[in-house]
């Protein structure tokens, strides 16, 4: 079960709708592997639900009810779900929705180099965030570096530490401006995680920014 | 005839019901469209929204569905106006809400969120799709992957109706200050950005009031 989340005020404008694609492509990806989260996202729509119900009412117009009855048709019927096929062989590496922009497997995703300490793929998103994800090799440490804004970085295979905590599948780690750190992965298994970033990072010594483009967008 | 289908639901969080899935579609929608105008059907000593969706959930129950209407499509029209919409535009949205709720009724649960919050969350990714033109990515309830909640939490046992009564009276007691932002983000659709924009004020005063928000109706909920 997570340990670390995501900030409320991230929560908050995913369930009133203004998080932005990059950064509901993590929250979501970490909700799935967090009920806690699920249930703070649906507690905050209900005010989103409550308020709707106290919006000023714009009259539609005569005609709009009989266009709308006149395409009801049937239902969509629906599959229950069923626990039984969530057994943890069949677990992907990549639950949704990040898996309908990366697919299922890890092996399958073109991988573009990261200077030494492991590899990226930047997800194209339509907002103004950089969606990516990382696998940063086992036994690495990333140069210490801080941010220009805020970053998310949610774990989805192996395991990273910094002087915040360890953080394995499920984790979020949300970070603003003001963190410097340097990450560092298991001796064993390579960390494949999904990074949010709404600019590139800033490196805090001279020789790690060969390592910035590699960063940037 | 009972059809099963897999359907991805980007409105639906957890298990889904089987809703009632045998009918006669032909008969029922002739007579009802025939007969009822839905601005005509009184809406005063009325069940509760969330009795009516469930009917529209079980039943199919196009009456039920016709209130529904009459309640939310106007209020859905003015949500999708807040955000400098043409009342055209508008109109087309709200009843493009209201066709999702029909169809997609089967996903309604009422354990998991009020009618009212169903129906916001269904407005809200349309408002997303077409006026902010982005995209809301979502979880999939029905993901392999997906790790259960281990057990209910004490707030699963109020129920979601039960507990959107609460919410509501919480939020009419925040201060005008809190309750603003809070309007501004979940009717107006504002970004946090935004809203400071609009406002004055710093971005981090906008996340601390929606923050305490919260925080208020998370403990007044605890309290029951």
């Amino acid at each position: 079960m997570a340990i670390y989340h995501p900030k409320l005020d991230l929560l908050m404008s995913y369930a009133a709708g203004s998080s932005g694609e990059s950064w509901g492509l993590a929250i979501a990806t970490h909700m799935a592997l967090c009920p806690d989260c699920r249930s703070i996202v649906s507690l905050a729509e209900e005010m989103g639900g409550s308020l709707l119900e106290d919006v000023a009412p714009e009259p539609m117009n005569s005609s709009s009810w009989e266009q709308l009855a006149s395409q009801l048709g049937s239902p969509e019927a629906v599959q229950i779900a069923s626990p039984e096929t969530a057994t943890p062989s069949a677990q992907p590496t990549f639950p949704e929705p990040l898996r309908r922009y990366v697919g299922n497997d890890a092996k399958d995703i073109p991988w573009k180099r990261l200077s030494g300490v492991g590899y990226q793929h930047l997800i194209p998103t339509r907002d103004l965030g950089q969606a990516r994800l990382l696998k940063i090799l086992a036994g690495r440490t990333i140069p210490q570096h801080g941010h220009r804004g805020r970053e998310l970085t949610l774990v989805l295979s192996g395991f990273f530490s910094d002087h915040l905590g360890e953080f394995t599948r499920g984790d979020l780690e949300d970070t603003d401006e003001d963190l410097i750190h340097q990450p560092a992965t298991s001796a064993h298994a390579d960390c494949i995680c999904l990074a949010v970033t709404d600019s590139p990072l800033r490196f805090t010594s001279l020789i790690p920014r060969l390592v910035q483009p590699f960063f940037r967008i | 005839m009972i059809g099963i289908a897999a359907v991805t639901s980007p409105e639906g969080m957890g298990l889904v019901r089987c809703g009632r899935r045998v009918q006669d579609n032909n008969s029922t929608v002739q007579s009802w469209t025939g007969n009822i105008v839905a601005s005509e059907v009184s809406t005063a000593d009325e069940p509760d929204l969330d009795t009516h969706l469930l009917r529209v959930t079980i039943d199919e129950d196009q009456i039920a569905f016709a209130i529904l209407y009459a309640r939310m499509a106007p209020r859905i029209k003015g949500l999708m106006m807040r955000l400098g919409t043409d009342a055209a535009t508008a109109e087309e949205l709200a009843q493009e809400t209201m066709l999702r709720v029909w169809r997609k009724s089967a996903l309604f649960n009422p354990k998991k969120a009020s009618a009212a919050t169903w129906i916001f969350a269904i407005a809200r990714n349309l408002r997303i799709d077409r006026i902010r033109h982005e995209v809301r990515p979502e979880l999939d309830p029905n993901d392999p992957a997906l790790i259960p909640a281990p057990q209910l939490s004490a707030e699963d046992f109020v129920d979601a109706r039960k507990r959107q009564e609460r919410v509501r009276a919480c939020l009419n007691d925040l201060p005008e200050y809190q309750r603003q932002v809070v309007g501004m983000s979940f009717v107006e659709g504002l970004s946090h950005q935004e809203i400071a924009d609009r406002l004055d004020i710093p971005l981090g005063t906008v996340k601390s009031r929606l923050r305490l928000s919260f925080e208020k109706l998370r403990n007044m909920l605890r309290k029951f």
